[in-house]
């Protein structure tokens, strides 16, 4: 498992913005997780509240918005959504397609107290 | 009072910009970086020895071998094989990063290398999330692990720049539908190169070795 690591990272980003706005502390974290991208919500939930401990970031609460994996077909130009195991394009058959989201994996936002 | 403040930043930048650093320390050097991941029992270890040996005459490589465990098993396999070797220790850890590469590099002799090999840690999802700064990615599928694996493990078939699959050797003899493993590849990954070989027979294998050592000459003329 790589939450640890994850979680750590998410500590640096908000620590460094928060700094960066001359926040005083941070109460929420805003992620966005696309579906082909394998993060465990709990896990860094787990880890989260264990070294945010002590820091402008302890019981700031994590919120995560997970992105549906779509695709588009690049031969007819259907997009579809997956739903599930990975298909081919649902109106012309052809596995040729290009990922339109599922990827992501970044920290979109956070809410910060001001002095 | 509340401020929502805009961040819009990869969740493991620190790891990536020190993958840039990295990639800038391989480029200085005029060393093609290799990032092989796999499965435990993939192959990895047999297709870096079937490399050194179809390369050696032609390039000079090292080779940095992640494991999990102080066993020193695929280094020495390599170090047998006349290759200046490091192993890297990840003390349980499912992935090798950026941090553990850079402190790996400094024990090479970067500058008489044209290709650094870099075995990855047995596992199909953690490695795919964690930039190391090489030049190119490669995953090693083989054929008994199953056709399914691609729809399985997106993010790691995503990321690859080469795909090698391995063990064709036992196609007769399992269940590997080629046509649906190769579907779910095209669906993530349209046009990675594919190399069917098998590190037993050693069938396939100069064709791999040919074409990474055209990319090799790219970043140092050989």
């Amino acid at each position: 498992m790589h939450e640890l690591a994850v979680t750590q990272s998410l500590l640096e980003i908000a620590l460094r913005h928060a700094e960066a706005a001359n926040a005083r502390r941070v109460t929420a974290l805003y992620l966005v997780i696309g579906r082909l991208s394998s993060m465990v919500d709990d896990s860094v939930q787990f880890y989260w509240d264990t070294i945010s401990a002590g820091t402008p970031c302890e019981g700031a609460t994590l919120h995560f918005r997970r992105v549906p994996a779509a695709f588009a077909c690049l031969a007819c130009g259907t997009e579809y959504v997956l739903d599930g195991e990975m298909t081919p394009c649902p109106a012309c058959g052809s596995a040729r397609v290009r990922i339109v989201s599922g990827d992501e994996f970044r920290l979109e936002s956070i809410d910060v107290e001001k002095a | 009072m509340t401020t929502n403040i805009p961040v819009v930043e990869r969740i493991l930048s620190a790891n990536d910009r020190l993958a840039e650093q990295n990639r800038a320390r391989l480029d200085a050097a005029g060393v093609f970086g290799v990032n092989i991941m796999a499965s435990p029992g993939a192959g990895k270890t047999s297709l870096i020895l079937r490399t050194i040996a179809a390369l050696q005459l032609h390039l000079r490589l090292g080779v940095v071998e992640g494991d999990t465990a102080p066993v020193t098993l695929d280094a020495d396999k390599v170090a047998a094989a006349g290759m200046p070797a490091v192993q890297i220790n990840t003390g349980g850890d499912c992935h090798l990063d950026a941090v553990m590469l850079a402190g790996a590099l400094p024990a090479l002799p970067l500058e008489t290398l044209h290709l650094l090999i870099v075995e990855n840690v047995g596992n199909l999802i953690c490695p795919a999330a964690f930039n190391l700064g090489t030049h190119l990615n490669v995953l090693i599928a083989s054929v008994p692990e199953g056709d399914d694996k691609p729809y399985k493990y997106p993010a790691m078939y995503r990321g690859v720049g080469a795909l090698i699959i391995n063990k064709i050797d036992l196609l007769p003899y399992v269940e590997f539908n080629m046509d649906y493993f190769r579907r779910g590849v095209e669906m993530l990954n349209p046009g990675v190169v594919t190399f069917p070989l098998s590190c037993r027979t050693g069938e396939g294998v100069a064709e791999w070795a040919a074409w990474l050592r055209a990319r090799a000459a790219q970043v140092k003329a050989v």
